[in-house]
């Protein structure tokens, strides 16, 4: 493992994951600081200072993984371009104090509609009771925060959020699920997400969203809807609302409601086009 | 064009190819050939691409009904593979007539094999790839396994006449015995330590790298579940528990095949094809990407035992694998230039 030290006391530990990747950790915790970091660093050498040889950059909660072919480079080789590489990322910051200028990322802030409890959010109930509060407020403070998608993982485009209240932290269920469905939302301890794709699961859930995260038979077009970096938020929506969204997402009319965050109008059609 | 209904789907048999990359980020796992090694000979043999798709099937193989003459390699796991019940060669091209039966008749040894077509099977492109992933239910045949009545597609312009007129520069095709792998019942795998090693004690990384494995039935595409042991003085096998240094908590991190995860109860996990794109358990080390397919082909009940080696080893290794494929691919074309003349 090596250590790249720079100074302003940013400290990077670079190291193997197998002969074909090398991973950069950033720190070893949940911040929305370190994860930035992250965020950044994979923005810059995808977008401006590309790494010889990487074919994929994945960022997890702290720490950014590069993907390279040791056909076209070596590790040494490629752990010598990331810290030159590492070293201009963080000197702009050091210049530029708050990452303006090349390295600002661009955040998006996507607006998803839930229809809580009922059929579709069995648990609901649970979570209130478990917690002593009601469903009622339940539902309040799981739509209150913006989320953060600190990374991706788990299954296809399944997003690890950060930011939901302890007031409502459940542990996962004793009896997993066979099938829970996509779109399901729910709680596992302090963690809220949304299932993707369909598969057993132990989450307790509290509701569903119309909105498919995940498709992969689309043609050039993102078969995700979100990526590590966007802010989440939940509206609740009523039965109605959720019959409708879902007839417009069938016919491909639904604009997904998603906008530049903090601040900025946008929305986007489910081409993925932006609309300003 | 139809070329094989599948008359019995084997145990899991699915469609394959090199896998899918660029969407890591996105949690789509690759998938692929888990013997990569196999996968490409075979595709080398009949002058595909090497990342044209093929099947896979797993310890049971399907019966295929052939629906045009074709040309044929089955590499990987010998699963004694008849035509019309008549036992067919492996790791050598081989013709299939319009009608005949294509039949596994029991496990010799190994565990998966691969069947790769003139021209390979097509299926839609879906994410860059034709490879299977189940869990995501997308890619091959319909995202699952193949099922009975499933047809399968090869390439359009293959008539009878190209194929007999290939046939004549394939069919005394031969790799050299060095060439092919055997499929030992203990797994020598070479791994690459990190990078979350620090979160075990000295002693028990030492215990790690002495001890051998047993690869148990909680094992499949997505990753094998392992269980160390030791044999006593006394021949009798001990397990043992690979512990954390302390009760410490990891975030959620990127894994990749071949990643060796050690959960809380000590029995490590072997993260293969299928695999998530991430995982919070310590990673103690790496299996090195000449050895996977040493590990696809090992069953549950087999062993591994681990050797630590250095990145620098691992990528030579394999650039020299690269160099191997090249000079099989240089070699058979030129085979297949001078049949029909002098040499044979």
């Amino acid at each position: 493992m090596s250590r790249l030290s720079c100074h302003g006391g940013t400290s990077i530990y670079i190291s193997p994951l197998g002969d074909r990747a090398v991973r950069l950790e950033f720190g070893t915790e949940i911040s929305e600081q370190i994860n930035d970091l992250v965020h950044r660093a994979a923005f810059f050498i995808r977008e401006k200072q590309p790494v010889f040889g990487v074919e994929e950059i994945v960022p997890a909660y702290s720490s950014l993984t590069l993907f390279y072919n040791p056909l076209v480079v070596l590790y040494e080789d490629v752990v010598f371009e990331i810290e030159v590489c590492l070293k201009e990322l963080i000197e702009r910051k050091e210049m530029k104090r708050e990452f303006k200028g090349g390295v600002e990322l661009s955040r998006r802030l996507i607006t998803i509609p839930v229809l809580y409890g009922g059929e579709v959010g069995p648990d609901l109930q649970e979570v209130a009771s478990l917690n002593g509060i009601t469903a009622k407020e339940v539902v309040e403070l799981h739509s209150k925060p913006i989320y953060r998608v600190f990374m991706m993982g788990f299954a296809p485009g399944f997003p690890y959020l950060g930011g939901m209240s302890e007031k409502i932290a459940t542990p996962r269920r004793k009896e997993p699920r066979v099938h829970v469905e996509a779109g399901s939302v729910g709680i596992a301890g302090s963690q809220t997400g949304v299932y993707s794709v369909g598969s057993p699961g132990g989450w307790q859930i509290i509701g569903k969203t119309p909105v498919p995260l995940f498709d992969p038979y689309v043609v050039n077009k993102d078969p995700v809807l979100f990526h590590a970096g966007d802010m989440i938020q939940f509206i609740e929506i009523n039965k109605v609302e959720y019959n409708k969204i879902f007839k417009e997402i069938e016919a491909g009319i639904y604009p997904i409601d998603i906008v530049s965050y903090p601040g900025g109008e946008g929305k986007r059609d489910l081409d993925g086009r932006c609309e300003q | 064009m139809k070329m094989f209904e599948v008359v019995d789907p084997g145990l899991h048999t699915t469609i394959q190819d090199l896998g899918r990359t660029g969407f890591q980020h996105v949690g789509i796992s690759p998938a692929g050939a888990m013997d990569d090694f196999a996968f490409q000979l075979g595709n080398l043999l009949l002058g595909n691409e090497r990342n044209a798709a093929g099947l896979e099937m797993t310890m049971l193989g399907p019966s295929l009904r052939a629906l045009q003459s074709s040309i044929i390699v089955l590499s990987g796991a010998d699963l004694t593979p008849t035509i019309d019940g008549k036992e067919i060669p492996m790791w050598r091209p081989v013709m299939v007539l319009k009608g005949q039966l294509l039949c596994f008749e029991r496990p010799r040894y190994g565990a998966r094999t691969y069947l790769t077509i003139l021209g390979g099977i097509q299926v839609p492109i879906v994410l860059g790839s034709k490879s299977t992933y189940v869990k995501g239910k997308f890619g091959g045949m319909e995202g699952r396994a193949l099922e009975e009545g499933d047809v399968i597609e090869g390439e359009d312009s293959l008539r009878s006449s190209t194929i007999s007129e290939i046939w004549g520069k394939l069919r005394k095709l031969q790799l050299s015995a060095s060439v092919i792998p055997n499929y030992p019942l203990v797994g020598r795998i070479r791994v690459i330590s990190g990078p979350q090693d620090h979160f075990f004690m000295k002693e028990t990384l030492d215990v790690f790298y002495r001890s051998r494995f047993k690869i148990t039935n909680q094992s499949d595409r997505m990753g094998y579940r392992l269980q160390a042991f030791k044999v006593t003085r006394d021949s009798l096998p001990v397990s043992l528990s690979i512990p954390y240094k302390e009760n410490r908590e990891m975030l959620t991190d990127i894994v990749t095949k071949g990643s060796i995860q050690v959960p809380g109860n000590g029995k490590p996990i072997l993260l293969m094809a299928d695999r998530q794109t991430s995982g919070g358990y310590p990673k103690i080390a790496n299996v090195i990407s000449v050895d996977l397919w040493k590990v696809a082909q090992l069953l549950p009940g087999q062993e591994i035992h681990f050797e630590k080696t250095s990145v620098e080893a691992a990528q030579q290794e394999f650039r020299k694998r690269e160099y191997l494929f090249q000079q099989i691919e240089i070699y058979l074309r030129l085979q297949r230039q001078m049949t029909g003349g002098k040499i044979n």
